[in-house]
């Protein structure tokens, strides 16, 4: 016996070995169930990430735009109006009033990463015979590829971006027969026009988007525009991608613009994220259940199993606090021997069906996402989920009555 | 009589309290034991012998009357001061050996101690060693409990029960499951134990001849002292 061990570790470590085959089809329980959920919870964050990643580096999580243009019914006097039904004004392009202002308001706020003013409106790319409808995007670089990583999706070229220079979509070169280095005549509806160099090809894994997206400069695309030193959008990443609607409200409530997050421009793949994270917790929480349960019920058997044991000890003058605490060492014994068989097993079965599943293109389904917290908080949590399934039957093994237990 | 070990005041065993099933076990029963004294406990089945043994071993609480282990009074104390007087005073032979089975013979001597002074020890060890040799069992301490003969176990029992050396060894027919060999080797083994160490011993048996050859005899009939 090692002198550093206290009596209760002793008599769980030896209850637990004594009974090897319940032990080890208790244990291997623990190890499947803790097993799926370090499986499913890496797994799924690694698609979340991967889906979260595809989405929000594409495209801002806060955009600021100017309010609609509305039109008021004339009112004569109190409670006296002339037309009751007013038609909807057309939108005109404008510009946010006092952008500077609003953008260093944004920059001092703490919850805010970047922020970047970008005009956007549509535009005609002609290339000889060929033209499209593309929406053109006037973007300050420096800041922008902090928000949409367009340097990370650039195919062909590179995301250089000067007065004379425009990033098309892949599609868009395509139908227009371009490439990089080809001139690009863009017209806006204004009549004005401008020949730019095409520097880059980006792919943003749409169809759409790649049929109709060019990037160029700020300054080129306020005068292509027509506006002079104007911005139509601002736009905003922050630091908890969650609480961009929350935020979004706060901003819109204390200025004059529109705040749009991207959860309410992405209603449908928000509450898809949402639902793979609720089903997540849900099966986490039956399988840590089932695992708990397992856990009491071989106690139970155990306890009953022992009581002419647990008698004699209590005989003995083992107390009633030591016999509960043998016990609860059994649960969380359980539980933390578990725990590291199933995340290993967690592991491996991730390792290897990373490697196996793939995507139609070839690419991985989702990121290898192992961090040692995971498996930290595993551990964690089943030694918890043993201790406290353990309870009921350490408290029965605690109150046995010695002579009833001696008896049978 | 010597010092006084163990006092019994018009103690009562009722079970069921106030149920139709009520029924009165033991009958104002007066008892002395004194220090050094071996006594054995008679009676027919159903008697009240064990329900007594289980009332001075601390195990169950009289219904009345007094019950006063070295002079303290058993009645005023909580359930954590019975374990405690129940570990340093008392010690248990049982019929069926009760051994440990996860543990080895020094393991199961060893219990006691462990479970009073929390960690092991090379003195824990030593006594278990010591008490080995005295039961004739040094060559199987490391056998399991249930790798030795009956006669072995309640050797290892006899052990066990002196491993906190009490004032007081309460056995229960600690003879009745062996052959009449090893029952004459065990009882001598008890009644060296207690001549040598002092030990008071209170033994139930059915077995008259093991009787006679203790200090003195009581017998319970009907739950009462019949003489």
């Amino acid at each position: 016996m090692n002198r550093w061990l206290p009596f209760e570790w002793i008599a769980a470590v030896r209850f637990l070995r004594e009974g090897r085959l319940q032990t080890a089809f208790i244990i291997g329980g623990i190890s499947i169930g803790v097993g799926v959920i370090v499986f499913m919870s890496a797994m799924l964050a690694g698609m979340e990430a991967n889906f979260i990643k595809r989405v929000l580096t594409s495209q801002p999580q806060i955009q600021l735009l100017t309010p609609d243009q509305v039109a008021r019914p004339l009112r004569n006097a109190a409670g006296e109006i002339e037309d009751a039904v007013v038609q909807r004004p057309s939108q005109r392009v404008i510009s946010i009033d006092q952008w500077p202002k609003i953008r260093a308001q944004m920059l001092a706020m703490p919850e805010v990463t970047a922020v970047s003013p970008t005009i956007t409106g549509s535009a005609l790319a002609i290339r000889g015979d060929a033209s499209r409808a593309v929406t053109l995007t006037g973007i300050e670089p420096d800041t922008y590829f902090n928000i949409v990583k367009v340097p990370d999706y650039i195919v062909a070229g590179s995301a250089r971006l000067t007065s004379e220079d425009i990033i098309i979509g892949t599609e868009l070169a395509k139908n227009l027969g371009a490439t990089v280095g080809d001139k690009l005549n863009l017209q806006a509806a204004s009549s004005a026009n401008r020949v730019l160099t095409i520097s880059g090809l980006v792919d943003f894994g749409n169809k759409g988007a790649n049929q109709r997206v060019a990037f160029i400069a700020l300054r080129t695309g306020q005068s292509l525009l027509g506006m002079i030193g104007g911005v139509t959008t601002i736009d905003m990443t922050i630091k908890d991608i969650y609480a961009a609607e929350t935020i979004a409200r706060r901003i819109q409530a204390a200025t004059a613009v529109e705040a749009d997050s991207w959860i309410a421009t992405n209603a449908q793949f928000y509450t898809a994220v949402q639902a793979q994270i609720y089903t997540n917790t849900l099966i986490r929480v039956f399988v840590g259940l089932s695992v708990a349960f397992g856990i009491a019920a071989v106690l139970i058997v155990s306890v009953i199993q022992r009581s002419k044991e647990i008698g004699i000890l209590r005989a003995m003058g083992t107390s009633r606090g030591q016999i509960l605490r043998v016990f609860l060492l059994q649960g969380g014994l359980l539980g933390f021997v578990g725990s590291l068989f199933g995340a290993t097993m967690g592991a491996l079965a991730l390792i290897y069906w990373h490697a196996v599943a793939r995507q139609a293109d070839g690419s991985e389904f989702f990121p290898l996402i192992l961090e040692r917290n995971l498996f930290i908080y595993t551990a964690v949590l089943a030694t918890v989920t043993g201790l406290l399934a353990a309870t009921a039957p350490a408290v029965r093994a605690a109150k046995l009555d010695p002579v009833v237990a001696i008896r049978g | 009589m010597a010092e006084e070990i163990l006092r019994l005041e018009r103690v009562c065993k009722t079970y069921n309290v106030g149920l139709p099933s009520e029924v009165e076990v033991l009958h104002d029963i007066d008892l002395e034991l004194g220090h050094g004294e071996f006594l054995a406990l008679m009676g027919p089945s159903g008697s009240g012998k064990s329900t007594l043994l289980n009332i001075v071993g601390l195990l169950d609480r009289p219904t009345s009357g007094r019950l006063l282990i070295k002079g303290r009074d058993t009645g005023l104390l909580d359930d954590n001061e019975l374990t405690h007087l129940r570990g340093h005073t008392i010690g248990f032979v049982f019929q069926h050996h009760l051994l440990i089975s996860a543990f080895t013979a020094r393991e199961n001597i060893m219990m006691p101690m462990l479970a009073d002074r929390g960690f092991p020890s090379a003195e824990i060890a030593a006594r278990a060693d010591h008490l080995l040799a005295e039961v004739g069992l040094e060559r199987f301490g490391n056998n399991l409990a249930n790798n030795m003969s009956g006669g072995q176990q309640q050797r290892v029992a006899v052990a066990r029960a002196l491993a906190m050396n009490p004032d007081l060894v309460l056995a229960d027919e600690p003879t009745g499951n062996l052959d009449s060999k090893s029952a004459d080797a065990v009882f001598e083994l008890m009644r060296r134990v207690n001549r040598e160490s002092g030990t008071s011993f209170l033994l139930v048996t059915h077995n008259l001849d093991l009787a006679r050859r203790c200090d003195r005899i009581i017998e319970v009939v009907d739950g009462r002292i019949a003489h």
